[in-house]
């Protein structure tokens, strides 16, 4: 008897885990929007609670863009993909397999499917130095001197270090009249400057503002003013650059993850809700920048005016991009490789 | 007599002729040591501690009970509840085979139960994503019939087992080959059946090194990071074992919440150090007074004695 008590025990342990009654969704998000849907998750389940009565509760996890793209198509059970880019949720449809039936993970035309090619919010990509800015960076160009060392994350995974590597390509080949090669020369010099890649954009952050490395940091906006706000304005500051890009981080239900756990009303109500003058607020209020109503008026004085261009102008989208530029043998892999 | 006398000189002379070395290389060997020590063992376990109760004990008590740790410290419990015992069956079918018996592929079967210790627990977590993962080998099967394994408890589990699979083995096995076979080959002789053989002499002979094997597998299992990390997919609340919540909180700017958590897997550290301690002095007692015994008297009392003990 004693053998089977353990077992008996671990079993039940197990049940309490995994069956938990209520509905539950699970949002697979990139790195630095852990604050953003800890407080969005609460306003949802209260607004789906008044309005169907139905008790539901949201997980969430976070990582970089690119490898939490990767556990979805490896079998992630997201009910909703919130990214940090487009390209990321291509992925998904693109190499996420099909069914027998010859489903993919999530239809093609998915990007369609909400306003704003399905992002509620945007961002843009800015520096974060140190408090008076000892290394006096003003732009772009700053970052290839050589007595400047740049954080900034590993495009091959992150979501926000392809926006900050598109950003600095965009920059280079305005100021060289679209020269595709000195682009090359003046991206190849900025990652020279960079000591560590991390993953994702909060292990940059962690780098730069807790281990003190980097004299500049290549951040999301968002990710910027949050560290801002943990650390204190004494500590860091903010430098907008002459021109940066336009970051649309998109949101999408999984399809075949949700008409099998029978959760697609709820995932719909809880993307569409980012729309509403409430998910518009909580967005603003955590940095992002909001896109309708009330919210967007509210927060105008929070950011600055930036020059921002779109992906879609400069790179010709977001497949172009990546192939072009993050694809195993690409343009970013050829500079990483040739730094020493 | 006069000799004797001359002998026993003032006696602290006489210690520092026979260590042969000079005050300032021992006073230099041993200063270095215990600055090695202070910096790889006491600073970073005084930080951890530090850092937790930097703002009281109040900050550190709320993080301690926040609803995702106190998930994370029950999944990692039923993680260790289920992969340590898998672990002791096995371990002990496997030392009780590998010494008791010769049989072909016995060094090979050896080399096999220490694979996971060669491996990098990465490669571990990517092996379970690779044959149960969407993609994997089992995936489509296991997604027909809607089991899940990555990215959840299972997963979590079978990672955990696969890490920590040699650690009891390992153990028994050292102990068992160096008590030999004499009491097993005695009471086969008395005509007592296999189990009863494991169940009254092995077991009751080898259970400090099992204690001992059990106490370092079940301190691995519930630390383990690497693997775990690789098949979890990081849900709050759901899939978040100990070490990865310390990383996540670490990452959110709560370093009294990171350093709470740590110092709970630290203290798990120490006590094991301890129970591991007392389990060696058991081992080394016991083994002196065997030896004495079997010095002073030519018939060995042990198995006797040892058969007494155990009560079913």
């Amino acid at each position: 008897m004693k053998i089977h008590k353990p077992l008996l025990i671990a079993l039940t342990l197990l049940g309490a885990v995994t069956l938990r009654a209520e509905v539950e969704l699970l949002n697979v998000s990139y790195d630095p929007t852990r604050e953003l849907y800890s407080e969005y998750n609460k306003a949802f389940t209260t607004y789906w609670k008044g309005k169907t009565g139905e008790e539901i509760s949201i997980s969430d996890s976070h990582d970089g863009s690119g490898k939490q793209s990767r556990a979805i198509q490896d079998g992630a059970p997201a009910d909703v993909a919130t990214l940090a880019l487009a390209y990321d949720i291509d992925a998904i449809y693109e190499k996420g397999g099909v069914n027998a039936a010859g489903a993919h993970l999530i239809p093609k035309d998915w990007q369609s499917r909400l306003p704003h090619n399905s992002s509620p919010y945007t961002s843009t990509i800015v520096f974060l130095v140190r408090k008076g800015n000892p290394k006096n960076i003003k732009d772009w160009a700053d970052l290839t001197r050589d007595d400047v060392s740049v954080i900034t994350p590993n495009p091959k995974t992150g979501g926000g270090a392809r926006w900050n590597y598109l950003a600095a390509w965009g920059y280079a080949l305005k100021k060289f009249g679209n020269d595709e090669a000195k682009a090359k020369d003046f991206v190849s010099r900025l990652y020279a400057n960079v000591p560590v890649l991390d993953s994702g954009a909060r292990g940059s952050t962690i780098t730069f503002t807790e281990r003190g490395i980097g004299d500049v940091f290549i951040s999301w906006e968002n990710e910027a003013y949050l560290a801002l706000k943990e650390f204190g304005p004494e500590k860091f500051e903010i430098v907008v650059p002459s021109v940066s890009i336009l970051a649309e981080p998109p949101v999408t239900v999984v399809d075949k993850v949700v008409d099998k756990r029978g959760t697609r009303k709820v995932a719909e109500a809880y993307l569409q809700y980012l729309y509403s003058d409430e998910g518009q607020d909580i967005a603003g209020r955590n940095y992002y920048r909001p896109r309708d109503g009330k919210a967007v008026a509210k927060y105008a004085k929070t950011f600055s005016k930036v020059n921002l261009f779109t992906i879609d102008e400069v790179f010709g989208g977001w497949q172009k991009a990546q192939k072009t530029h993050f694809a195993d043998g690409g343009v970013f892999d050829k500079i990483y490789l040739a730094r020493k | 007599m006069s000799g004797l006398v001359t002998t026993r000189a003032p006696s602290a002379h006489r210690r520092e002729t026979q260590v042969g070395e000079s005050l300032l290389v021992r006073v230099l060997l041993i200063g270095v040591a215990l600055l090695f020590l202070a910096i790889f063992l006491v600073a970073p376990i005084a930080t951890v501690f530090g850092s937790a109760f930097s703002k009281g004990v109040g900050p550190y008590w709320a993080a301690l009970v926040a609803d995702e740790t106190l998930d994370a410290i029950k999944l990692t419990l039923l993680t260790a509840g289920i992969s340590v015992p898998l672990n002791v069956v096995f371990g002990v079918a496997a030392a009780w085979l590998i010494s008791k018996y010769d049989f072909w592929g016995k060094s090979v079967l050896i080399t096999v139960v220490d694979l996971p210790f060669s491996v990098s627990p990465v490669i571990s977590g990517l092996i379970f994503v690779l044959l149960f993962g969407a993609h994997g080998w089992f995936g489509p099967w296991l997604s027909e019939h809607d089991i899940k394994i990555i990215f959840a408890v299972p997963g979590i589990v079978m990672a955990t087992t696969f890490v920590t699979f040699p650690l009891v083995a390992r153990e028994l096995i050292a102990v068992m080959q160096a008590q030999g076979n004499d009491e097993e080959e005695a009471a086969l002789t008395l005509g007592a059946s296999g189990f009863a053989i494991l169940w009254r002499i092995t077991l009751p002979k080898v259970r400090w090194g099992l204690i001992y094997g059990v106490i370092l597998c079940n301190a691995r299992a519930m630390g383990e990071f690497g693997a775990v990390s690789v098949v979890s997919g990081h849900v709050r609340g759901l899939t978040n074992t100990l070490p990865l919540q310390v990383e996540i909180l670490y990452n959110e700017y709560n370093f009294v919440g990171a350093f709470a958590v740590a110092s709970l897997l630290s203290a798990l550290a120490l006590v094991t150090l301890c129970v591991k301690k007392v389990a060696e002095w058991s081992v080394s007692n016991r083994q002196a007074k065997r030896e004495a015994s079997q010095r002073a008297l030519s018939v060995p009392v042990r198995p006797a004695t040892s058969l007494e003990g155990v009560s079913p």
